[in-house]
């Protein structure tokens, strides 16, 4: 089920801006892997290039390897569009499609995948909404439209949607950052319980929520202004928030920051 | 917050007072702590109340009450302008109806200058829905093929140059489609109906009759193609525009989700343009059922009801009025308003028909996302 990520030599540019520079690191399968770092420095553009989202912005291109297991999602012949059902993505602004149902919604890929049959579906939707700590709440209006629901609902709801599909890979975006406390908690909670089926990939603003699901961090940091953003370092998380090898990543963590 | 909440002071009636007073402070028995001195006056001559020993009062902005008058006043004009209209058809039509010898719904000929009068919309109804309805067969598929290759597929540098020719297609004037309808279009018809008529004879709707085969194509098929590329442009532009809306973050969503383009289009964005491209197809539409100079270029009048469309012959309502408008008599003239009150009501029963179509859907619309 859950796959490690080895990336290497990656840059990713948009158009001739390099957005990020030269990344290498190793995310071990069955963990939750934090990113952390100022804004601009490149989280979210690394995050991308994971699942090949990046280069579906117009003039965005990524150099160098990235590794699932033994095969190499920038390889040539391999068919973005696969990487993508087997690593599932969770958005920073919660977006179920506003023109279906709860239930469409959670199914939606598994239709992308071909899936018809009525009972496997009802299954999946059961099955990936509880997983998402959502079925209590919506049990009862699976109809009714996912727009309707609270945001922090909505964004279960697309956690629940990108797990529906049994991705190997979670890649999720500050998923908390719409969200009140306990809608936060909530889906850190679930983040917990998924790490034993999935990889999970974080990206967050929030130092002790890093702090609390995660168990690495990566810091990002980018030299200055029209700079790429680089890897400072990753490291186990106890580390990284008691005793960081580099003092950049000291001065982020605590606030003495620029 | 714990500081103990500010409030007005008893002693002094504030813009706020009898109103604070009566369940503020007092209510928690807390002892009141001074406000700054000039903050009471300063929040009375910021909302004009200085003074005023009453609760505040709603204030009328000049802005809001002319936006307010002329928004109502053309809402209201609108329906009065619609009223006069059909009542005014109405009026006019109710003469020459009362004289009818023939039935309005199913007689053939048009002859209401006639002794006595006998005329009926029957081959005018059916010459409009049929051609209309043949237009739009055409043209909603492939506008919105052109509109989501504008919007979703070409690359911008051929997007652009492409939609600028759509709208300027929109803005060709219709005797200029009909000009070209009977000079070009005609002609080189007559390879596709015989096409037609030796491969699609079977359905009998898209054949020709024995007697008649041969002659140039002025028939309400052709009429349909004509119309088709007339309402093109428009919902072609209208679908575009909308599809161009369609949020990015769904997009996104679908292909996170591994869906290809097309998919992604299916998900994400033609859902979402649903409800656009019915109110685009219903522009379109209106100019189809109301279509006069192009249909009259290309269409050989007559008053039978044929059901091979291939056949020439037929009319429709606007073309049919064109026609006779001139030397129409009083009851000729009461007749063919009576043939354009129908046109009306027709055209009413359609867009009332879309309306409920996107209502019905209205909470999956995405409208509140
Ligand atoms: N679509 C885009 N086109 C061009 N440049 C972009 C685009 N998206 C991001 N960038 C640039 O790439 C760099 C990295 O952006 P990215 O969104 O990855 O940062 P981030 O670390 O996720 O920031 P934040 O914490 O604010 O989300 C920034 O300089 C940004 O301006
Ligand atoms: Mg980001």
């Amino acid at each position: 089920m859950a796959k490690r990520i080895d990336v290497s030599g990656l840059s990713a540019y948009y158009g001739s801006f390099k957005g990020i520079e030269d990344i290498s690191m190793t995310i071990e399968p069955r963990s939750v892997t934090a990113f952390i770092g100022p804004s601009g420095c490149g989280k979210s553009t690394f995050l991308r290039t994971l699942n090949r989202m990046h280069e579906v912005i117009p003039g965005a291109r990524v150099e160098g390897k990235v590794m699932l297991d033994d095969e190499n999602l920038y390889g040539p012949g391999v068919d973005p569009v696969a990487v993508r059902r087997t690593v599932g993505m969770v958005f920073q602004r919660p977006n179920p499609f506003p023109t279906m149902s709860i239930y469409d919604n959670v199914v939606a890929g598994l239709r992308l995948a071909g899936v018809r049959k009525k009972p496997l579906l009802d299954e999946v939707v059961e099955k990936s909404l509880k997983g998402a700590n959502l079925w209590n709440e919506v049990k009862d209006r699976l109809n009714k439209p996912g727009a309707g629901l609270s945001g922090g609902q909505q964004q279960r709801l697309c956690i629940a949607r990108a797990i529906a599909v049994e991705p190997q890979v979670l890649l999720m975006d500050e998923p908390c950052s719409a969200l009140d406390p306990i809608s936060t908690l909530a889906i850190e909670d679930l983040i917990g319980e998924l790490k034993s089926r999935f990889t999970i990939v974080i990206v967050t603003h929030n130092m002790q929520q890093a702090a609390r699901v995660s168990d690495r961090t990566a810091f990002f940091n980018l030299a200055g202004v029209g700079q790429p953003g680089r890897l400072v370092e990753i490291d186990d998380t106890q580390r990284i928030f008691s005793n960081p090898s580099v003092q950049a990543t000291e001065d982020y963590i605590s606030g003495r920051f620029g | 917050m714990d500081t103990p909440s500010p409030t007005v002071p008893q002693d002094r009636d504030g813009p706020y007072g009898p109103h604070q007073t009566s369940h503020g402070h007092a209510a928690h028995g807390q002892t009141p702590v001074e406000l700054p001195a000039e903050l009471p006056a300063a929040l009375a001559e910021a909302t004009g109340q200085r003074g005023v020993t009453a609760p505040p009062k709603a204030r009328n902005r000049i802005g809001d009450t002319l936006f307010l008058a002329a928004s109502r006043g053309s809402g209201i004009l609108l329906l009065v302008i619609m009223a006069a209209i059909a009542v005014f058809l109405g009026w006019q039509a109710s003469k020459s109806l009362s004289s009818n010898t023939g039935h309005f719904f199913t007689t053939f000929e048009w002859n209401p200058d006639a002794t006595p009068p006998v005329f009926g919309i029957a081959v005018l109804l059916f010459g409009t829905v049929v051609s209309a309805v043949i237009a739009m067969a055409i043209a909603v598929p492939v506008a919105v093929g052109i509109a989501l290759f504008i919007s979703h597929y070409a690359p911008r540098r051929l997007a652009q140059p492409i939609a600028y020719l759509v709208d300027l297609l929109a803005a060709v004037p219709s005797i200029v489609y009909g000009l070209w309808g009977a000079l070009f279009l005609v002609p080189h018809l007559d390879g596709l109906t015989a096409w037609m008529n030796d491969y699609l004879g079977w359905t009998h709707l898209l054949s020709q009759s024995d007697g008649v085969s041969g002659s140039a194509p002025r028939n309400l098929f052709t009429v349909g193609i004509l119309l088709a590329i007339m309402i093109l442009p428009i919902i072609t532009a209208v679908s575009r525009e909308v599809f161009k809306q369609a949020p990015r973050m769904h997009e996104e969503a679908a292909l996170a989700l591994g869906a290809t383009r097309w998919e992604m289009i299916r998900t994400a964005v033609l859902p979402f343009g649903r409800p656009g491209v019915i109110s685009a197809s219903m522009l379109g539409l209106g100019r189809a059922l109301g279509e006069t100079m192009a249909v009259a270029t290309v269409l050989s009048p007559s008053d039978k009801l044929n059901l091979h469309l291939l056949d020439p012959g037929g009319g429709t309502f606007a073309q049919n009025i064109a026609a006779k408008f001139g030397e129409a008599f009083d009851n000729g003239r009461s007749a063919l308003i009576a043939s354009g009150l129908m046109l009306f009501v027709i055209t009413l029963l359609v867009n009332a028909a879309a309306r409920l179509i996107i209502a019905r859907r209205k909470e999956f619309s995405g409208a509140n996302a």
